[in-house]
């Protein structure tokens, strides 16, 4: 599983699909490799709720406060959904 | 989802999360960091 800390909707659209579909920019050597690994971003409800508060509070609180969580969510939810379904 | 027991790859990024703070969490739920990286596009 891939764990990511992309600091926006759009670089996080371009780590989940490198690692599902393979890389949208044919630039790297994951072009045309659909790997089809599970993606998160370390913001999502579904990894926050299994790190240790403190622990979750001490590495990424500061993090979370400046970054567009709900945007990037949904952007690495949208290609999540998407690999599901393939 | 269950973090426990499972192999991540900690993809982090200079001016987002870095790859440190994100093995820390996924350790802290039970996983197994295989991977972790930190990023710099500047």
């Amino acid at each position: 599983m891939v764990i990511l800390g992309t600091p926006n909707a759009e670089s996080s659209k371009l780590y989940a699909m490198t690692v599902t579909e393979g890389d949208p920019t044919w630039a790297g050597p994951l072009a045309g490799e659909a790997l089809g690994l599970p993606v998160f971003h370390v913001t999502e409800s579904e990894v926050k709720g299994q790190v240790e508060d403190a622990v979750y509070e001490a590495e990424i609180g500061v993090a979370e406060m400046v970054l567009d969580v709900d945007a990037i969510g949904e952007a690495v939810n949208e290609i999540r959904s998407n690999n599901n379904g393939s | 989802m269950q973090l426990k027991g499972k192999k991540v790859i900690a993809l982090g990024e200079r001016d987002g999360v870095q790859g440190t703070a994100i093995a820390n969490c996924a350790r802290s739920a039970g996983a197994e960091v295989v991977l972790e990286v930190t990023h710099c596009f500047v």
